[in-house]
């Protein structure tokens, strides 16, 4: 770099003629037009800006000049040099622009590739429906209760009213396990949950037992040795079969649609007297023009459970005072309202494990 | 019990205008359900009439067999007048006899379409009916010869033969005995039937009174043959034929036509709910006694079958021994013949238990047993008897013996007392006292009235009518349980789910999210599941609860761990061709405990605290397991480049993630545990409780249950897990301060776990360790035979400041030192 003139040097110096600028500036600006990349105009930039260029070497004769010239071949260069960035920025913003627009097109991708990578998981269905049952008696207020399924005898039948000779023993063909004499059993219902829980809590009592049951039967179509069941049960003051026709409607409102109400008809279990056959309007034909219903064969009602008045034995033998205290209980099939709700004809899938059932249904039915 | 409906109007009068199905439904509602409706004659279609036969030409065939040519006349229902020819092959008829004829067009039961055919040189225009042909029976070699004067020829001949019956089928609860009798069925529509009326008890008859002329009866057992009513007849024609009325009937029952004899006595039960049992009294030797058997008799009964008979049995004997099961089944030794002409009618009344006991004992289920367990009408023995009697004169010629044995008397029914107001307070309808007692006076009770306290007496046929609840369903069932309003009840505030039940649902949700789908299979376990797994013989997984009378020999037990089902169900998926499979369930396994019985306890009190205590003391431990397998790619081939397949970290991962969303960390360390790889099983650990297992399963495993090499599998007590999850989750305090990264790679022996090498290093570095992270194992030359190289990503970082170098030095030279300390590990330059 020179040093500062401080001796009067009258030469002119030719880049810092007017026309000299100019056409440095000239070539710089058309230049920078031309750069068509980015890379292109990096050079540019060095040809024209940098320490080398034209422009920076005139810049730095300068001070050679006389001091009452430095002024105005100041100005110009700087001029110069100011118009010269400002079309590089220009320019540079336009490339930056373009040269985003292109990488993105090129990185175009085809967005209709299948994106399978992760495996689709799923709940069982039967959990699903349990879950969704026990979640409308919660709304209600109630709890949900469960137990063993391997129980004892006593809590099983006996505790229920089904003593030893009852005949209604035979109607539940039992799993008994060994040795016989130890009266173990594998629960046939969930009733004995009721019997527990009432024989731990004290009144008011609001619950709902869904769980797994068994029965000798033989595995088809239509029957199961294991199936699922949610038994309700309200132990409370003044409860009448008027308020277990009410949660049963409202049970079935919420299961099956609004407006889906039930209809008991006069039947028998040991547990309960009165007891009644709980019915509960097909949510297909909605007991109008029947006859062709699938759902319901034409019958306008599907069969859903049983219920009643909690026999009073069964209270004194759980403890709870059958003089202040009245209730009652109800159950039904899980699998079976499953069935109807989700028009499956065979139950055998529910226990087959095939993934393609339950990932079906993912999390939520 | 099925009945035709004809035969319940014999006992009461239902207007007209009563339809079927309104008759039916009325039933329904008031406790006796419909299970179908049909009629005999329904799959007969087209013209049946009546006809009578004018010629009958016998013509022997070259096959032996002789035809009948016959003409009969079938009035104009041939559209001509003119008599109908037809063949038949039967010969129990006669010129000048009524028949039943269909011509052709007709179609009969089973499909047999009848049209006019050309057989035996003849054409033969339609068929003379059978009883077997028109479905009803299996009396084939009868053709059907209706009495004179039943019909014109060219009448509808289904209304003779009862073709157009309507048959019910009702279902009979065990509460509702009386049900199983027409008298029961006729007494229920009066009451429930609107316009109905006029009831006749058939059971309520005038019977001379009982003498010591009778056949000599000595009950030794009061308790369990309360009454027992004997009446003989002598001059029984056992060739009489069944009237038509009582075989129909009978067989519409369900039940065959066997002799007059035979059948009259099940027309009686059928009629009046009381079991009869008729013995040939030329048979029975001496006096007639019921006693309990002794243990080593034995009794031949009606069916062949030789019973060896308990205690508890109670019997009825004569001077040869004993000749029945009281109540159940009669013997061989006394049964009906074709050559008995004196009967000795035993109509009695047993206790219900042992009828129930005794039926169980012996598997026998006969409609007599099937009343007498569930309670018959104890007042009724003399009327059945005498109406037994009675049919025996009128149908087959017998003469009824003077003589009548009745000994005991009928149990009578407890009153039961009840407030008025108790139906109103059980079923939230509005029925006041009067209401109450009507109600209870037209099913038969017998009602006093103290103010709001009733006294009822239940009627005999009522057994199970003991309680007030019992009543109030009476009067229910009449004021019609579709009168019951809806009111919801108002719960107080609840607790919603329980934890474990809200975080069983975490858990589900977990896995599901991770691609892992939900099964449910049984819980039953046989020795060849057991075996399948590889587990030794004392492995406690072998200690099962059996079942003693499993569905299966196969899988007689239940199950102590979910494998053996989730292994199957994979294999099967794999076999329907879903090659990668990731399953789990959540179930409970059964541990048994070596106990005692679980014992009977009282049932008039609440049992005490200690009783209950002992009852659940003597179930199995039932924790509930999560169990997993997979088998195939975790990550499929694809676009995006190669797949993965599972690897024992997939299980492990798994039961972690679910660990994790529970707020709990598990530590893992190599095992050896059937039915896994034993290279490549992790026992995993809560703290220092072993949790459960995880990793690959053994070869052999993968080739017994049919599944690809490979695959894996988790079993875990998730019990524990959610016991301990965490509840209360603390907000976390993390630094801003810059963080210092920091890797080193140790070199240990091949056989130290990471697992421990990163426990030591977590250890060493203290408490400026934010977090470490295995990011590489290296194996080979570079750090020599039986050496690996494990490579740490660490992370430090204060709470307070910006950690110096000599801070970040010093915590890693730490870590590494114990590392070095307890593991061997040697920091690789």
């Amino acid at each position: 770099m020179s040093g500062p003139n401080t001796d009067y040097d009258p030469v002119e110096v030719t880049p810092l003629k007017p026309e000299e600028v100019e056409s440095a500036r000239d070539a710089a600006l058309a230049a920078i037009a031309a750069a068509s990349d980015l890379a292109e105009l990096k050079q540019v930039r060095i040809d024209h800006t940098g320490d080398r260029s034209p422009l920076a070497l005139a810049n730095r004769e300068i001070g050679a000049l006389p001091p009452q010239a430095r002024k105005e071949a100041g100005q110009r260069i700087g001029q110069a040099r100011g118009a010269v960035a400002k079309a590089l920025g220009e320019r540079q913003a336009v490339l930056e622009v373009e040269h985003e627009e292109r990488i993105l097109v090129e990185e175009t991708v085809d967005v209709t590739l299948p994106t399978d990578r992760a495996r689709p998981g799923g709940r069982h269905p039967i959990t699903l429906q349990s879950e969704l049952i026990a979640d409308i008696f919660v709304a209600m207020g109630w709890e949900i209760a469960e137990g063993p399924v391997v129980e004892a005898e006593w809590l099983n039948f006996d505790a229920l009213n089904l003593g030893p000779d009852h005949p209604a023993r035979t109607l539940q063909d039992t799993f008994w396990t060994e040795p016989v004499d130890h009266h173990v059993v594998l629960r046939t219902q969930t009733s004995p949950v009721q019997a527990r829980t009432m024989l731990t809590r004290t009144p008011p009592i609001y619950v709902a037992c869904p769980g797994r049951v068994f029965r000798t039967d033989e595995y088809d179509a239509t029957h199961s040795p294991m199936f699922h069941q949610v038994e309700g049960l309200v132990v409370d003051e003044g409860i009448t079969m008027a308020h277990l026709k009410g949660s049963l409607d409202h049970l079935a409102g919420q299961l099956f649609g609004a407006g889906i109400d039930t209809r008991f008809r006069p039947s028998y279990f040991p547990f309960t007297e009165p007891s009644a056959e709980v019915d509960v309007r097909c949510f297909v034909c909605r007991g109008v023009d029947s006859a062709e219903c699938r759902t319901c064969r034409g019958e306008g009602w599907i069969e859903w459970g049983g219920c009643g008045v909690v026999n009073p034995r069964v209270l004194t033998a759980c403890g709870v005072d059958s003089e202040r205290y009245t209730g009652f209980a109800f159950g039904m099939g899980i699998d079976r309202s499953f069935m109807f709700r989700h028009d499956l004809e065979d139950l055998r899938p529910l226990f087959e494990g095939d993934v393609r059932f339950s990932a079906a249904f993912g999390t939520e039915i | 019990m099925k009945t035709p409906l004809s035969w319940i109007k014999d006992y009461v009068d239902v207007p007209a205008d009563v339809t079927t199905a309104e008759l039916t439904e009325r039933l329904t509602m008031t406790g006796l359900k419909l299970e179908s409706i049909h009629s005999p004659g329904a799959d007969i279609t087209g013209p049946l009439v009546v006809g009578r036969v004018l010629t009958m030409d016998p013509e022997p065939q070259k096959n032996g067999k002789t035809i009948n040519w016959c003409t009969v006349d079938v009035g104009d229902a041939n559209g001509t007048g003119e008599p109908q020819g037809i063949v038949c092959g039967a010969h129990n008829f006669a010129p000048g006899d009524l028949v039943a004829v269909v011509l052709p067009g007709g179609v009969l039961p089973g499909g047999f379409a009848i049209s006019a055919r050309k057989t035996y040189g003849h054409v033969s225009a339609g068929m003379i009916c059978s009883a077997r042909e028109l479905g009803l029976g299996e009396d084939h070699d009868g053709i059907i010869v209706l009495p004179e004067g039943s019909g014109e020829p060219g009448q509808d001949v289904r209304p003779l033969l009862g073709l157009d019956e309507e048959i019910i089928e009702l279902e009979v609860n065990p509460d509702r005995a009386y049900g199983l009798s027409l008298r029961g069925i006729a007494r229920d529509v009066e009451v429930s039937v609107a316009g109905a009326s006029g009831f006749r008890d058939p059971a309520l008859r005038e019977t001379p009174p009982a003498d010591d002329a009778g056949w000599p009866v000595e009950v030794e057992d009061p308790e369990g043959c309360p009454v027992f009513v004997a009446r003989t007849v002598s001059g029984f024609d056992p060739t009489a034929p069944t009237p038509d009325f009582i075989a129909q009937r009978i067989q519409a029952a369900g039940m065959r036509p066997i002799s007059l004899a035979v059948d009259v006595t099940n027309y009686v039960m059928l009629e009046t709910g009381r079991p009869i049992h008729g013995y040939d009294a030329d048979k029975v030797q001496g006096t007639v006694r019921v006693r309990r058997a002794r243990d080593g008799e034995t009794l031949t009964t009606l069916d062949g079958t030789r019973r060896q008979l308990s205690a508890e049995d109670l019997v009825v004997t004569d001077d040869s021994g004993i000749i029945g099961l009281g109540g159940v089944m009669g013997g061989e030794t006394t049964e009906m013949s074709a050559t008995t002409t004196r009967v000795l009618v035993e109509s009695a009344h047993w206790d219900a238990t042992s009828m129930f006991r005794t039926g169980k004992r012996h598997k026998i289920s006969s409609e007599a047993g099937k009343r007498n367990e569930r309670g018959v009408d104890p007042t009724i023995c003399e009327a059945a008897a005498d109406r037994v009697v009675e049919l025996l004169t009128t149908y087959g010629g017998a003469t009824a013996d003077p003589g009548h044995t009745v000994v005991g008397t009928p149990p009578t029914a407890a009153p039961i007392t009840m407030a008025a107001s108790l139906p109103a307070r059980i079923s939230g309808l509005d029925v006041d006292a009067d209401q109450v007692v009507a109600d209870l006076e037209a099913v038969g009770c017998t009602v006093e009235r103290d103010g709001d306290r009733l006294t009822a007496t239940p009627p005999p046929w009522r057994p199970d009518v003991r309680d007030p609840h019992d009543l109030v369903e009476e009067v229910v069932r009449l004021r019609g349980y579709d009168r019951i309003p809806s009111v919801l009840p108002k719960a107080p505030g609840g607790r919603g789910l329980t934890r474990a039940q809200a975080l069983r649902r975490r858990v589900g949700r977990t896995l599901a999210g991770a691609g892992w789908v939900e099964v449910v299979d049984f819980p039953f376990v046989g020795d060849a599941d057991l075996d399948a797994l590889g587990l030794p013989a004392d492995d406690p997984r072998r200690s099962v609860l059996r079942l003693s009378n499993p569905l299966s020999a196969e899988a007689p037990a239940m199950t102590t761990t979910l494998l053996p089902a989730l292994l199957r169900t994979a294999a099967r998926n794999v076999g329907h061709g879903t090659t990668s499979v990731a399953i789990f369930e959540t179930a409970s396994v059964t541990l048994p405990r070596s106990t005692g019985p679980a014992p009977i306890l009282p049932v008039d009190r609440r049992p005490t605290d200690a009783e209950l205590a002992a009852l659940v003391e003597a179930l199995p431990d039932q924790p509930l397991h999560l169990g997993l397998v997979a088998t195939g790619d975790a990550v499929p081939a694809g676009w995006w480049g190669a797949g993965r397949p599972v690897d024992w970290s997939d299980a492990v991962g798994a039961v972690r993630a679910v660990a994790d969303a529970l707020g709990l960390a598990l530590t893992t360390r190599p095992a050896a545990l059937a039915p896994w790889h034993p290279g490549r099983c992790a026992e995993l650990l809560l703290g220092d409780v072993v949790v459960g297992h995880a990793g690959e399963l053994h070869p052999r495993v993968c080739t017994t249950f049919g599944l690809p090499a490979r695959s894996v599998a988790a079993e875990v007590d998730l019990e524990v897990l959610l016991e301990h999850a965490v509840h209360l989750r603390p907000a976390p305090a993390f630094s801003t301060y810059p963080v210092a990264k920091e890797d080193v790679a140790l070199v240990v022996d091949a056989s130290v776990p990471a697992g421990d090498v990163e426990a030591a290093l977590r250890e060493g570095a203290g408490e400026l360790l934010e977090s470490l992270r295995l990011f590489d194992v290296y194996t080979g030359d570079q750090v020599g035979e039986g050496r690996k190289s494990l490579a740490f990503n660490l992370r430090f970082r204060a709470p307070d400041r910006t950690l110096t170098e000599d801070d970040i030095v010093g915590a890693r030279e730490a870590a590494v030192a114990l590392a070095a300390e307890l593991t061997g590990a040697q920091q690789r330059s």
